[in-house]
Order: structure tokens, then C-alpha cells, then sequence
């Protein structure tokens, strides 16, 4: 392609990632080494229905001016992205050279915010992003083997949690397993207990989060790998058969060599995807047992007082994040495709 | 029940025609807030005015987007209805206007204690008080033979009580979902056991103390005989957990109190069984654990001059002393507006200020030691770590918001 036509085909495509990606993040970035001015406190007497009261407020002719002289508030440089609430460098210093052994420092660690969100949110990425693709195989070999007259109502009916709003069917599934509700009676039930909370405990919030999050998340990897299975090449899997292969040999060696450009791809949006894990730890409450990097942010967003420069540090550590998890499975496409090529 | 219905359709109905007589405006009128019945009521007479178009958004996420509705210029919102603790994010970030002129044009009917002057600028019309108080299931402290709690350990004795007889599993209440709700418990508690959040006159905090410790402890305590669930339950599901007859003792807000339990499919037992009193103490304490509050409205800055002077027109509108002729909306809550003889439902808020609840800190700072608190008192509660741990982790994280903010 001559350069001049390569650049006013992409011309309207690279307009719009400097619009949509590159100038948001630039925002991002410049927001997480700023931080707004030292407020200037005054003590004034404030009165309301329960008498007067001399309170401390913001001056703010004072701020104002410290505004205008600079908008983008104060330089810190890294200090937001070492504080306490992300990487809290010396906090983990403490924790190291104060703890015994390996499990002392881990709980240490567990309790500040950053690494406790990580700790679930890595667990939470790396059970379900396997799970859902072996969930999403399944259903398409078995989807593909039904007769054409099924096949249509089966595939809708399998694709139903994917259609449904996150927040929507967290909530729904939040109602379910209330000690109260038909899900949480049945599990005590089973378990004997009948004080058993899925909400109280931990360890069955985070099981139930991962439930959640395959079924969220199966029919997507459905969807891919059903289309794969069309473009399956017929002569290999009946030469296959022809010496002897069984139905779980088929698989094994024809079927997922096949797929596996699909599996990547799945694979690669999925780790994006759960690493960035929110909409069920809001919908199931979850607050108190599991966070991640996302919820944080809103934390940050959502409380009295607007926390932005943390929210911003918390981003571009999200980014880093997803690009340090994606390095393995980008690097293989490039290492396969230069092999190719 | 139709018939009741039917009436109060009808007195609604006369009212707005009758307010929107009253009532012209000439400019754009948008208001955010929060969702509960009397706020509810206070938009609908806003609505009430002709001339001009006025909406609502009225969401329990309210303080999530009023900040950010009110900082373009033009405002999205032309009014933002608040509590004495969300006021506080509006005047840190400037957002609303000092409304002293408004006030003499059109301020005829407001008592002087509706105005909030901060600085000596009225900066906020207050139209209710609010606190959290005791409520209760008076036929279910009948059977166990006790009177209503005036202290937390008395309520302890009764819960315990409760369950030993059988009658309920787990019959206290309480609004412990981690974050903003369980943060307010907290701050009641340690008001009640004598704390105070900050070291005099900075924004140093304070709540890794003895008070701090008594007030997670009890707390404690107070979560054995809750669901198991509690740190998922807000205000809504801790009150249909009362409707539902699972609950018969619960420190509730009194403006959610007051209607409780005029819902469809609350069993009678419950319905004749609810009473409400003051707010408790703790600790051999004379302060209450509880916090004063009232509920007002602002007027933005960022919008013309015309709208601002619309909008508190039509605000004012939704606080005219009519409203009181409908029982209904009498006892909605404990208006601060002129006319107002307390019913029945207000003398748990009356009882809080009365006995000198302390109103919760209006200062600019305190949003995020609330939301610290929020964020690290969850692990306490679920046994995983010592209140003193809990309580240093709270401190830590405030600092750090504190810092970042420049408070500190």
C-alpha cells in the first residue's frame, strides 16, 4: 500500500484512538502525579436547627487563588502510587522485616488495600478464565452434536447469562443465596447447618464470586469455539476415526489443535476482562471479604470526599496489571507468527 | 385501604393544584437527592411549580454525582438536597451559592433555625431533623417481661433474652453493611462511649482509643445476635428484616422509622407490635450513641442568576407549610418547617435532641474518615483481626486519603 493511502485510510481510526484512548490516558497519568493544593483551614462559627458552633471549613478565596496559580494542583511525583493506599512501599517494608515467617507477612500484607484486591482478583482471573473456557468447550461439542432442530432454541437458550446485565443477574443470584432465599436454605440444608451464610464466610463469597463469574463468562467462549467447530476440517477427523481414534481422542488431538488460535484469543479478553472484576462485588455486597483494583477506584469516587488522584494512581496500576498478564500470551502469538512468517 | 388510597390521590391532588397556583417560575430547575419519602415529597412540590421545567433525580447514590452535576458551568443540578455531612463535599469543592439575597426576596416563611450560616452566610435551608433511635416490637418485650432499652447492655439482656425464650433467632437489627453504614454505627458508638474523631483543632485523627476499642467491642457483641448476614444488610434490607417479623430491636433512622411499616404483606402482629423511642446510650455514658442530622437544600453556583432565583422558589415551594394538612406527609418526618406539631412518629428524634445527641461533624475532612472507616472495619467484625489492628489500619488509611487531599 502506498504511505500517502495508508494514511488517509487510518487517518479517521488514529483520530479517534488519540480522542478516545491516548488523551484519556494522558489525563490519567498527569491526575496521578497531582494531587489538589494544601487546603487552606479556617475556623468559623456555623449555625443550623442544633444551636452554633465554631467548626473548621476551607477558606476558599484562599484555595481559589492557589487554583489559578496552578490548576493542576501539586506535583508529587510517585509518592500516590507508593502511599498506603497502592503499593505501600513502606508499609511492606515493615511488614518484611518485622514478620517471622512467610504466612505472618502474607497476613500482614492481606490487610492493606492494594494487595488484599490483588489477592482475589488473581484468584478470581485464574480460576475462571480456565474454567470458562473448558465450561465454553463443553457446551459447544455437545451444542454441535444436537440435531439442526434444537440446535437454534439450545444455542439462546445457552447464550441467556451472557445477555443478562452483570449487575442484574449478580443481584438476582445475591437474592438467591440469602440464608433466606431458595439457594442459601438448600445449602444449609445439604450442609446440615443451619446457620451455614454463604455472605458471612469468606471463602464461600470468594466460591461464589467464581461461580458467578464462569457462568457469566461461559457463553462467550460458547460462542467462539461453536463458530470454530463449523470451519472443523471433516477429512482429518474421519481419517482420525479411521485409525481408531475415540470420540476423547478426536478431541485431544484434532479438535483443539484446531481451535486453539480461538482458545488464545478467548483466553487473552478473558484475563482482561476478569482482572478487571467489578460489577459482582457490588451486586453480591462483597465488600467486606473481596476487592479488586476496579472497586477500589469506585470507592475512591464514591465516597463524601472525591479521592481522584488515588482513583487515577489505581487505573494506571490496573494498566499495569493487565499488561504484565498479557505478556505470556502476546508473546507466544508473536513467537508463533514469526515462525510462520 | 382503596378508600385511604383514594383520598390521598385526591388530597395530592388538590394540593398540587393549589401550590402550582402559588407558584411561578421562569428558569430551569434540576435537583438531586437523596430518595427517602419526606425528600420525596419535598420534589414532588418542587414539581408542583408552572412556568418552567423541573426535574428530579432523586437516588440513594445521590452523593456519587452531585459534586460532579454541580462543577460544569453551566450546572447540571440547580439544587442539590443534602445532609449536614454531604454539604460538607459541596462547600470543599465550592459548588454552592450563599443564598442571604434569596433569603430576603423570597425567604418569608423559614424560622431562623432553618437556616445554615456557615461563616455568616446562609449557605443551606434546612427542612427536617433527623437521628437514629431505638425501635422496637413492643408485644415481643411484653412476653420476655422487659421494658424498652435505654442502653445498649440492656438491649444486649433483651436479645438475649428473645432468643433463649425462642421467639427470634436472631432478633437484633442494624444497618452493619461494610462501608458508609457500618461506619455510621461505628460513629455513633464512639460518640456514645464519650470519643471524638479528630485531636482538637486538626485533622489529626483520633479513634484509635479506649472509646474506639469499647465501641467495636460492643458492636461485637450487638452483630451475635444479628443475621449472620449483617455486613450485606443497609438500612432497607435491616428494615425488612423488622417487617418481616425477624427482627424486634434495631437502631433505625427516623425517617425511615415513621413509615416502617405502612407497606403491603406486613403481617398485623408486626404492625401493632412496632413502637419507636429515644436513641440509647453506652458505657454508663449520658450521650446518646447516636448522631443528629438535618436534611436540607442548596442552590448551585455555576448557574445564571435567573435559575438560581427559580430554584429557590420552587424549593421553597416543596417546603410550604400546606404540606403539613396531609397526615401522611406530617409523619414523614420531623419537619423544621413553620406549623409543625410532632406526631407520633417524631418523638424518637425529638428524644435525641432533647437528650443532647451530638450533631454529626461538619467538617472537611470527615468524608474520609468515614470512608476509611468503612473500608477497614469489616475484618473486625468478621473476627480476623483485634480492634486495636482494625483501628490502626483506619487511622493509616485515613492519613494517607488525608494526605493526598492536603488536610495533612
Amino acid at each position: 500500500m502506498k504511505h500517502s493511502t495508508f494514511f488517509w485510510f487510518f487517518l479517521p481510526t488514529g483520530l479517534a484512538m488519540l480522542l478516545f484512548i491516548a488523551l484519556p490516558l494522558v489525563s490519567v497519568v498527569l491526575q496521578s502525579v497531582h494531587t489538589p493544593h494544601e487546603a487552606v483551614l479556617v475556623t468559623v462559627e456555623n449555625c443550623g436547627p442544633f444551636g452554633c458552633k465554631k467548626e473548621t471549613t476551607i477558606d476558599q478565596d484562599a484555595t481559589s487563588t492557589l487554583r489559578t496559580a496552578e490548576p493542576l494542583g501539586r506535583f508529587v511525583g510517585l509518592d500516590i502510587y507508593f502511599d498506603r493506599g497502592h503499593l505501600a512501599i513502606n508499609e511492606v517494608r515493615d511488614a518484611w522485616a518485622t514478620s517471622e515467617s512467610w504466612g505472618g507477612f502474607f497476613s500482614k500484607l492481606g490487610n492493606l488495600p492494594f494487595y488484599r484486591a490483588m489477592a482475589f482478583t488473581l484468584t478470581f482471573t485464574f480460576t475462571v478464565t480456565p474454567l470458562l473456557i473448558a465450561f465454553g468447550l463443553m457446551i459447544a461439542l455437545g451444542v454441535n452434536a444436537l440435531s439442526e432442530r434444537v440446535k437454534g432454541l439450545v444455542i439462546f437458550v445457552s447464550l441467556l447469562p451472557m445477555i443478562v446485565t452483570p449487575l442484574i443477574g449478580s443481584l438476582i443470584l445475591f437474592w438467591m443465596i440469602d440464608s433466606r432465599g431458595i439457594l442459601g436454605n438448600a445449602i444449609q440444608w445439604l450442609a446440615a447447618d443451619p446457620d451455614l451464610s454463604l455472605k458471612a464466610s469468606t471463602g464461600l463469597t470468594w466460591v461464589m464470586l467464581i461461580v458467578y463469574g464462569v457462568w457469566h463468562s461461559a457463553p462467550f467462549a460458547f460462542v467462539v469455539f461453536y463458530a470454530g467447530l463449523q470451519t472443523l476440517p471433516m477429512d482429518q477427523i474421519e481419517s482420525a476415526r479411521i485409525d481408531g481414534a475415540n470420540r476423547w481422542e478426536q478431541v485431544r488431538y484434532v479438535i483443539i489443535p484446531h481451535l486453539m488460535p480461538l482458545i488464545t484469543f478467548v483466553a487473552l479478553i478473558q484475563l482482561m476482562d476478569n482482572f478487571r472484576v467489578f460489577e459482582p462485588i457490588v451486586g453480591f455486597n462483597a465488600e467486606a471479604h473481596a476487592t479488586s483494583l476496579s472497586w477500589i477506584i469506585f470507592n475512591d469516587l464514591g465516597g463524601e470526599t472525591r479521592q481522584l488522584s488515588a482513583a487515577a494512581t489505581t487505573s494506571m496500576l490496573t494498566i499495569f496489571g493487565v499488561a504484565i498478564l498479557l505478556t505470556p500470551v502476546l508473546w507466544r502469538t508473536w513467537q508463533d507468527f514469526k515462525g510462520k512468517s | 385501604m382503596y378508600l385511604k388510597k383514594m383520598a390521598l390521590t385526591s388530597a395530592v391532588a388538590i394540593m398540587a393544584s393549589t401550590a402550582a397556583h402559588a407558584c411561578n417560575i421562569s428558569a430551569r430547575v434540576s435537583v438531586v437527592g437523596n430518595e427517602f419519602p419526606a425528600i420525596q415529597t419535598v420534589g414532588k412540590g418542587a414539581q408542583a411549580c408552572s412556568g418552567a421545567d423541573v426535574s428530579t433525580n432523586l437516588t440513594a447514590d445521590h452523593q456519587k454525582i452531585n459534586v460532579a452535576g454541580m462543577s460544569g458551568n453551566p450546572a447540571e443540578y440547580t439544587s442539590a438536597i443534602i445532609a449536614n455531612s454531604s454539604i460538607v463535599a459541596l462547600m470543599n469543592n465550592d459548588v454552592i451559592r450563599p443564598l442571604d439575597d434569596l433569603v430576603a426576596k423570597h425567604g418569608g416563611d423559614l424560622k431562623k433555625n432553618q437556616l445554615i450560616t456557615i461563616d455568616g452566610k446562609v449557605m443551606a435551608v434546612a427542612f427536617m431533623a433527623n437521628a437514629q433511635h431505638l425501635v422496637y416490637r413492643e408485644d415481643v418485650l411484653k412476653k420476655i417481661g422487659m421494658e424498652p432499652p435505654k442502653t445498649y447492655e440492656e438491649m444486649l439482656a433483651a436479645a438475649d433474652k428473645i432468643r433463649k425464650a425462642g421467639i427470634m433467632e436472631n432478633p437484633v437489627g442494624g444497618a452493619y453493611k461494610a462501608g458508609w453504614n457500618l461506619a455510621q454505627e461505628f460513629n455513633n458508638m464512639f460518640l456514645g462511649y464519650g470519643g471524638s474523631h479528630f485531636k482538637d483543632g486538626s485533622a489529626q485523627p483520633n479513634v484509635n482509643s479506649a472509646a474506639g476499642v469499647n465501641a467495636l467491642n460492643m458492636m461485637k457483641s450487638l452483630s451475635a445476635y444479628m443475621n449472620p448476614d449483617f455486613l450485606t444488610h443497609d438500612s432497607n434490607a435491616t428494615n425488612a428484616e423488622f417487617r418481616a417479623g425477624n427482627v424486634a430491636i434495631m437502631n433505625m433512622w427516623g425517617s425511615r422509622a415513621a413509615t416502617l411499616v405502612d407497606v403491603d404483606g406486613v403481617s398485623d402482629e408486626v404492625k401493632d407490635g412496632m413502637n419507636i423511642a429515644g436513641p440509647m446510650t453506652v458505657g454508663g455514658g449520658n450521650v446518646p450513641a447516636s448522631t443528629l442530622w438535618w436534611d436540607g437544600w442548596t442552590v448551585a453556583k455555576n448557574v445564571s442568576n435567573a435559575e438560581a432565583e427559580a430554584t429557590f422558589i420552587a424549593m421553597m415551594n416543596g417546603i410550604d407549610p400546606s404540606i403539613l394538612k396531609d397526615e401522611d406527609i406530617r409523619k414523614q418526618a420531623v419537619w423544621l418547617i413553620d406549623g409543625y406539631a410532632p406526631t407520633d412518629a417524631a418523638r424518637g428524634v425529638f428524644a435525641a435532641a432533647q437528650a443532647n445527641t451530638i450533631p454529626y461533624p461538619m467538617l472537611p475532612y470527615m468524608g474520609l474518615l468515614h470512608t476509611a472507616l468503612g473500608a477497614e472495619l469489616s475484618d473486625f467484625m468478621q473476627g480476623k483481626e483485634s480492634a486495636e489492628q482494625a483501628l490502626a489500619d483506619v487511622e493509616a488509611a485515613y492519613i494517607a486519603a488525608a494526605k493526598e487531599k492536603g488536610f495533612l
